[in-house]
Formats: C-alpha cells, structure tokens, sequence
C-alpha cells in the first residue's frame, strides 16, 4: 500500500512538472469513491451511517458561490465541518450561477472541483440537460413539491423567498409597501436594485414583480421594464448595486431584492442605526427558489451526498430558515411540528399566492430584458 | 559562418523565447479561442460553425452598446486629452520641482486608480446622498442633480468618473513629449519673429501632434476596455459593450451566451486592434523629433 503511494506521488510529482496533465494526481481513494458516486439514495449506500463513515473518509467538501450571510449558509457550513469532522471549501463566495456550472466544467477531475452547487432553477435545469449533475433523492425527498424537484433527482430546490420592499424606516417616512408606491414623489432618489438585472436573477425578478403590478404577466414583462423607465426618467430609481454598505450610507434606502436578503440587511445594519423594514409587496409577487444538484465529476462523492442529507434534514432546513430563507420542506415540518417557532415568526408575512414563473417564461423575460432594458431605463 | 558565432545567434533568438511564449499564452491563444467560439452556435454539447452569434453582436441591443461603448470613450478621451496636456504643460513650464515630482507621482498612482472602490467613492462624495452632495443642499441650497444637472447615475456621470483617471493617464503620458520639446526650438522661432502662437502652431504643434493622437488613442481604449466602475454606477442601465459581455458570460440570468460573449469580444477586438496600430504608428514617428 505504502509502495503504491509512493510510486504515485513519483507519477504525481511527473505529471507536475509537465504541468499539462493536472488531473492525474487527483485519483484517490479511488474504490470508496466510486460506490458513493452512483449512490441515488442514503440506503444505495448502506444507510446514513455508511454514508457518514464514507464522507469522514474523504475528509474534504468542496463548496462555492456561498456567502455567508446568504441564507444562513455560513452558519450552515460550519455546523456541518463541525458535526462530521469534515473540511468544507467554499470557494469564490460572490461567484455567480454561471461560474458554478463552468466549475464543474473546467475543473473536471480535479482536487478542487466543486462537489454539490447551488444554483438559480434555469441553471439546474440547464445543468442537468448538459449531464452535469449526479441524480440523488435526500431522506426528506417526499416533502419537496414536484414541481420543485427534477423527477430523477438531478436537481432539487433548497429554498425559496419572495420579491419584498426592503426599507430603512430612519431614513425614509412613509416605507412602501406595494410597487406603485414606488412612483410618489417622496421617493425620489431611494429606491435601487441589488444588481444587473441582465446579470442578478433577484434584480430580475424585482423587474418581474414590477411588471406583475402594471398590468404584465409571467408571460409579459415588458411592462415591468417600462415602469422602470418611468422610475428612472423621476429620477427615484438609483442604478447603484445596493449592498448593506449603500445602505448605511444612506444611498439606497429602499431595496427591491427576495425577502430573505432583504431581512439579512436588516441584520448587518443594525448596529449603525438604520431601521430596516421589510415587507412582501402586496400588489404583486414573485416567488423563487435556488436548486441543489451534485456534481457527477465531484472529487468527494460522498461528502457531496451527506451535505444534501444534512441540508435536507430538520436541522439544515432550520438552518436556512435562520438566514431568512424560506426552506422546501418547511410547509412539511410545520405539520410535524419540527421548526423552530421563533424563526418562523421573523419572517415577513406573505400575503397573496405569489407567481412561480416556468423556466419557459423565464428564458422569454430575459430575451425581452436583454433587447430592451438598457434603451428603456436610461 | 563559424559555430560560435552561430550559437552566439541562436542564444539570442534563446532569449527570445520565454517573450514569445507569454504573447502566445496570454494574447494569441486567448484571441484565438475568442474567435473560434464567437463563430460557434448551439448547446455547449453540440457546437457548430456558424455566424448567428456574429451577426446577433450587431443588432439591436448589441449595437447599440458598441455605439455607445465607442461614443462613451471617444468623448472622455478628447475631453482627458486636452484637459491633461494643459496640465502637463503647466507642469513642464513650471519651475516648483517638488510640485512636479509631486504631480507626476500622483498622476501615476492615480491613473491607476479604477473600479469598485472608484464608483463608491463618487457615490460617497457626490452620490443622492454623498458629502458634498448634502453639504452644497444644506448649505447653499444647490441641487447637484437638479442645479447643475450632474446625475452620477447617468452616461454623463460615468464620464465624468472616468476622467478621474484618465485625465492623470494623459498626464503621464504626454509629459516626456512635452518635456522633449528643446527650447532652443522656440528660441529659434522668436528670433525668427514668431508670437507665441506662431510657435505652436508651426514648431510644437506639429512636433506634438503624433503624439497627441497616440495618447488619444491610448485614452479611448482604457476607457473602451473599462468596466466595474460603470457597472456599479449604472446597474445595467447604461448599454456598453463590456457590462454586455459580463451578462453574456458570467451571471445568474443567462444560460448558454458565451458564445456571443465571445462575439461581442469580437467587436471590441476589431475596434481597439487598429487604435493600437496607430499608436505604435505614432511612437514611432514622434521617437524621430524627440529623443
């Protein structure tokens, strides 16, 4: 055994200094790895303890595209390295969607490549189209709702959240609670999205909600577009990427972003005296959820598997409830009786059945934003 | 041919190498890889050549952000250039060698003072809410926005900021012109009896002029190739063709652009390659008057 390894690092300690071939040193434990990679379930495995044991072995979770103050994953992450003696990597944590799926492309066979993504639904979608993802069904697999699950387990939604108005109540009288208070005159100069809407899916879909409020549908929204053109020619909207920091800074006192993000605002800025509100816009709102999808090419296959497992479990999903986020499994565990009550109570009340666009609708809305954001709102 | 002096040859061309090796790497494989894929269509699993994406980079939206990505730069270029020859003339003339030590170390850390923290520094300072735009408010009753019509937020203000370094930039880079101008040149004009426009109009100017464009060309592709500070100020509102690439190829709204990304890479390609000629070309014949 010891030989073996030796004669690999001297393969390893080659193929480095041809540079070329990076993915020969990655090759390890090679025959464990292999029974956890095609495993579609915890019992494929053996059960939740062999899958534990098999995930301590790699030691290793590589992560990305998770910031810390998104959704409880911070706390999240470190929960689990804690609980199961395992090292997680979270790379690049401002990364995009994008960025995961190319990840997983460009770093195939390597160390480093990403083992689990979480990504926007069109890119769980997409992703599994291309085969990237490993099919896997969580203990919890019942409580997802099918249309927030791929049937064969490529892909399955974590959380979700609604588009609501965010609102530093120190800063502004009157906080808005519906999109076309948006227009009055006593916004002027307020009110800013948290990113690009050709580049953010959250700043699209606040364009979405805007179009669901002037008369636009999950298939129209172009009159969305037009009332930020009329945002922008009031000189309300502010066209700088919003952040906790814009906000103590008294730039953008009012945010259209998920409700999730919106109450972790309300978090960080606390301590420096703004009174962040935030409310789920009563005239319209969209619903959304990000998707989970291991990668088939992870380098800890099972590491990847117990992360889902522990997602998924009361713990995770409480986890995720405690970064704002709206857990999948919550309608469920509020039957059972498994969430913790005084994080259910922060979360802002949602009043009407929100919209969930199809993935259909979401690629025309952004064919529209595409040819007519920019010549709109400018 | 003796063998020594042929390896003495071939050591030379040797030394070559690691330069050549870093064009190929880091300017022709990307450019090539750039070109490849701008003319590849369909699904990342089925690729084949075609020019959907090239012609798509020129219509519509696309357009209309190279347009105005050209129209953007070509505006604070000229701007820059005569505000920071003007300077850098002062700075020349002057006689404080403290302050032109000062002023050109300044310059060379400020031309390279860019991006994010750039955008949200203007925001601090003259954003709705900044220093300067409550002190001005309170004090004097002056809108920046409404007044004196400076929106930060707008095409105008991203030009404004871009001038923050590109001003510094044409400082740094015209002032050995300027500096290569020999006084006797002017002692011999005035003695001819040329006024002092005389002076630039048939000595300096002419001398400068090569230059002058070179350093304009230079300007407008630093501003052409300039992008975090527009995208934090402008939020995707203002259309230029480097924030298109960035929603192209990295975000999380568009799946599947990178191709046209590569094809809008394309057109800034096709625009700055002549510039660059030209400035090169430039060099090259103001190296004959001043060295």
């Amino acid at each position: 055994m010891r030989i073996a390894t030796a004669r690999n690092v001297g393969i390893c300690l080659v193929a480095g200094a041809l540079v070329l071939s990076m993915g020969a040193c990655t090759k390890k434990s090679e025959t464990a790895a292999s029974s956890a990679a095609t495993a579609t379930s915890a019992a494929d495995l053996g059960g939740m303890d062999a899958l534990i044991a098999a995930a301590k072995k790699e030691g290793t979770l590589n992560l990305m595209a998770l910031p810390r103050d998104w959704a409880g994953y911070g706390e999240l992450m470190d929960n689990f390295a804690a609980k199961y003696g395992i090292k997680v990597n979270d790379d690049n944590p401002g990364a995009s969607s994008a960025d995961e799926i190319n990840a997983i492309k460009s770093l195939k066979g390597q160390d480093r490549a990403p083992d689990a993504v979480d990504v926007g639904t069109s890119f769980a979608i997409s992703g599994a189209k291309e085969g990237l993802y490993a099919p896997y069904k969580v203990t919890g697999w019942a409580d997802i709702p099918d249309s927030q699950k791929a049937s064969d387990g490529t892909w399955f939604a974590d959380y979700g959240g609604y588009m609501s108005i965010g609102c530093d109540a120190a800063k502004v009288q009157v906080c808005p609670t519906t999109i076309a208070d948006l227009l009055e005159p006593q916004y002027k100069g307020q009110v800013a999205l948290s990113g690009d809407p050709l580049k953010s899916n959250s700043a699209l879909m606040a364009v979405w909600t805007s179009a669901l409020a002037n008369g636009g549908s999950a298939d129209n929204i172009q009159p969305g577009i037009d009332f930020f053109g009329k945002l922008k020619a009031a000189g309300n909207f502010v066209p700088v990427k919003a952040t906790a920091a814009t906000v103590q800074s008294g730039e953008t006192p009012i945010i259209i972003d998920w409700d999730y993000l919106n109450a972790g605002i309300a978090q960080t800025t606390a301590n420096s005296g703004a009174k962040w509100t935030v409310a789920v816009s009563t005239d319209a709102s969209i619903g959304g959820y990000y998707a989970q999808a291991i990668s088939k090419t992870a380098p800890h296959p099972a590491a990847a598997r117990l992360w889902q497992e522990y997602l998924y479990s009361d713990e995770g999903q409480n986890g995720l409830l405690k970064g704002f986020a709206r857990p999948v499994r919550l309608p469920a565990m509020q039957k059972s009786g498994k969430v913790d009550p005084a994080l259910a109570k922060v979360l802002p009340a949602a009043s009407d059945k929100p919209v969930y666009p199809t993935d259909d609708q979401a690629a025309k809305a952004k064919d529209t934003m595409t040819q007519t954001w920019a010549n709109t709102v400018k | 041919m003796s063998s020594s002096v042929r390896s003495a040859r071939a050591l030379k061309w040797l030394g070559l190498v690691p330069f050549l090796a870093y064009v190929g790497v880091f300017f022709l494989l990307p450019t090539g890889v750039i070109v490849y894929s701008a003319f590849q269509v369909g699904d990342s699993g089925s690729t084949s050549f075609g020019t959907a994406n090239v012609a798509s980079a020129l219509q519509g939206a696309y357009l209309t952000g190279l347009k105005n990505s050209v129209v953007l730069s070509l505006v604070v270029a000229i701007i820059a250039a005569a505000l920071g020859i003007v300077l850098a003339q002062a700075i020349v003339s002057g006689r404080g060698q403290l302050l032109q030590r000062a002023v050109s170390t300044s310059a060379a850390v400020l031309a390279n003072f860019g991006g994010l923290p750039l955008a949200f520094l203007f925001v601090a300072a003259i954003g709705n809410a900044g220093v300067l735009t409550k002190l001005l408010q309170d004090h004097l009753d002056i809108s920046l926005r409404d007044d004196l019509h400076l929106d930060l937020y707008s095409q105008a203000g991203v030009q404004f900021v871009y001038l923050y370094f590109l001003v510094p930039l044409m400082v740094l880079v015209i002032t050995p012109a300027l500096e290569g101008l020999r006084p006797e040149w002017r002692e011999a004009a005035e003695s001819l009896g040329a006024h002092g426009w005389q002076y630039w109009r048939y000595v300096a100017g002419p001398a400068l002029l090569p230059h002058f464009l070179g350093s304009v060309a230079l300007l407008f592709c630093t501003s052409f190739s300039s992008f975090a500070t527009a995208d934090a100020l402008t939020n995707g509102t203002l259309a230029i063709t480097p924030l298109q690439i960035e929603s192209a190829v990295s975000g999380n709204v568009l799946v599947g652009q990178e191709n046209l990304g590569a094809a809008l890479a394309l057109n800034m390609i096709v625009v700055v390659v002549p510039l660059t000629l030209l400035y090169q070309y430039m060099q090259n014949r103001t190296s004959r008057w001043l060295q």
